[in-house]
């Protein structure tokens, strides 16, 4: 269909691939197979834990979802969305340096290898493995839904065929490149979703004869757009304030983020990716939300929230710059989906295969099995996604609540609360875990607060209260 | 029962520490601009920079604000640790 738009798309798709080949050298030669192909040899920089951090966190909702519910909501849901703002330094400052220290010391590759150790318990590695590999998956064939469907729309091609170019691609980089490849294309993909979100940013106020002009075009369609209650005042404060627990600190509990504090080279690192963390995901969170908002203004009347980006960018930019910024949610997704699939293959091969199948494998049994598992589950991601569940946004959003629930805490007090034992980790897990589904499927939003909100109190009552009332067993000094 | 056996583990409670302070500023400042100043009647909000007040305050200077504290606290208050085996592990 569109030449221009296609070319950047094809371009940046065989730049991820020479990624890949290259981090395949470091795969071959490495002498610590496992430690480089699901941590990239703990060598990861500043500026690309930093971006690697954002890639994986900012999916298909930043860049399509999120502005499409902006569009149609207003500035309420660009406020909703700042909430997101402590990922850029939170996840770092808490778990960063005492995991780093220990995982080091331990040699963990996996969160999982932490909690095994922390609490000596096979049944903790078996709902954690469970649930990472139940809810990520879900959560990649959301991504590629979207993904598929942006192509399909932007392309003129057909759904099954903008799918398998894209996934393929994204399999057979993440499949020879391991978690270097991953990291490393994540850190092209967040720069194109940053560069992309500034030049959009700038083009649509530009477009649009500047801010007032567009808030006044929007308060007399309906003064709620520039309000933080949104255009039906549906969004209360409590409802949007505890999207900082759902969005904001949470985050911490989702193992595709917290695997990344024990990646890192030195401290260094993690000082100046807390920083250079913070601004990116200010800039491209703040800027893709207010983008949706003042699509309302340049184009009103777009039905269906997934088009408003794609049409928004098609309307303002030149074709060349619009290819360049319709690569960003394709970026953005690409990179979820490579960093979901290296972590679930990591579970099945370090904490599922060699925890119980074959403890004993030799070095060359290990890398063959990490392959196929590895490929396995990218051509079954696929598959499932050719025949696609519906619900963007929210389907993503409930793998995201849902393994909060049960990680945040067995994550946070293994590390920082020396009381804290099995009993209390395997309780609070499955608290977190059932209640999440019950309230989701029964009692949505309960009291007017977000979903995640009780299940994450309640599987942290109960972490305490268990740990308190039971023997001390799997009680260890890591927290000094 | 706590057990001190690394040096290092204090830097890192005391890092993980300023991160919770930190969000809570953040969402104080957040929280207080948006409703302390866009729960009037939308019709009679100021507005800088073509922005209605609260949402300048509280989505674009509370966001330069945190990065600057981020930015302080790392400069000033966090100490780089060696990840490494040989020092600070003292069992």
């Amino acid at each position: 269909m569109n030449m221009a738009v296609i070319v950047p798309l094809l371009l940046f798709l065989i730049l991820y691939f020479l990624i890949g080949v290259w981090a395949n050298r470091y795969v071959k030669t490495s002498n610590n197979f496992l430690q480089e192909y699901f941590l990239g040899g703990r060598e990861l920089g500043g500026f690309v834990l930093a971006m690697t951090l954002i890639a994986t966190y900012g999916s298909a909702s930043s860049f399509i979802g999120g502005p499409g519910v902006a569009y149609t909501t207003g500035l309420g849901w660009v406020l909703l969305s700042m909430a997101q703002l402590p990922t850029g330094y939170f996840v770092l400052m808490v778990l960063g340096k005492k995991f780093a220290i220990i995982a080091r010391k331990n040699n963990y590759i996996t969160i999982i290898d932490f909690l095994k150790d922390r609490y000596k318990s096979n049944i903790i590695v078996l709902i954690s493995a469970l649930s990472i590999i139940i809810f990520l998956f879900s959560s990649m064939i959301a991504q590629w839904v979207g993904g598929g469907r942006l192509i399909e729309s932007l392309t003129g091609l057909s759904y099954q065929t903008s799918l398998l170019i894209f996934a393929v691609t994204v399999l057979v980089y993440v499949l020879i490149g391991g978690f270097r490849a991953v990291v490393l294309t994540d850190t092209a993909q967040g720069m194109v979703m940053l560069v992309g979100t500034i030049v959009l940013l700038i083009a649509t106020i530009m477009a649009g004869g500047g801010l007032q002009s567009i808030m006044s075009k929007l308060t007399a369609e309906n003064p709620n757009f520039v309000s933080p209650y949104g255009a039906d005042r549906q969004l209360t404060s409590l409802y949007v304030s505890t999207f900082w627990i759902l969005v904001g600190v949470g985050v911490i509990g989702l193992p595709q983020m917290a695997v990344r504090a024990m990646s890192y080279k030195d401290s260094k690192s993690m000082h100046r990716a807390i920083i250079i963390g913070t601004v990116v995901i200010g800039t491209i969170m703040f800027g893709m939300h207010l983008i949706g908002v003042l699509a309302r203004g340049i184009l009103p009347g777009i039905e269906i929230g997934d088009k408003v980006m794609p049409m928004l960018t098609l309307e303002v930019l030149s074709p060349v710059l619009a290819g360049f910024v319709l690569s960003a949610p394709m970026a953005a997704i690409m990179s979820t989906i490579s960093s979901l699939l290296i972590l679930v293959s990591s579970t099945v091969v370090k904490d599922i295969y060699l925890n119980f199948i074959k403890p004993n494998a030799n070095e060359k049994q290990i890398k063959q099995t990490s392959f196929w598992v590895t490929m396995l589950i990218g051509a079954a991601v696929i598959l499932f996604a050719l025949n696609p569940p519906e619900l963007l946004v929210w389907l993503n959003l409930f793998s995201f609540g849902g393994l909060e629930s049960v990680f945040i805490w067995p994550i946070v007090l293994g590390l920082y609360w020396g009381k804290g034992n099995k009993y209390g980790a395997i309780s609070s897990m499955i608290i977190g875990m059932s209640s999440y589904i019950l309230f989701d499927r029964l009692y949505p939003n309960a009291l007017g607060m977000h979903t995640v909100v009780l299940p994450i109190l309640f599987s942290l009552i109960t972490f305490i209260l268990v740990s308190l009332a039971s023997p001390s067993v799997g009680r260890r000094g890591t927290a000094g | 029962m706590v057990i001190l056996k690394d040096k290092r583990y204090a830097i890192a409670h005391k890092e993980a520490i300023i991160g919770v302070l930190l969000v809570i500023v953040n969402f104080l400042w957040w929280y207080g601009f948006a409703y302390g100043l866009g729960s009037g009647d939308p019709r009679k909000y100021q507005y800088i920079l073509g922005l209605p007040a609260w949402f300048f305050y509280s989505c674009v200077v509370g966001t330069i604000i945190m990065t600057i504290l981020v930015y302080l606290c790392i400069t000033f208050i966090f100490k780089e640790v060696s990840f490494e085996e040989e020092e600070g592990n003292r069992k």
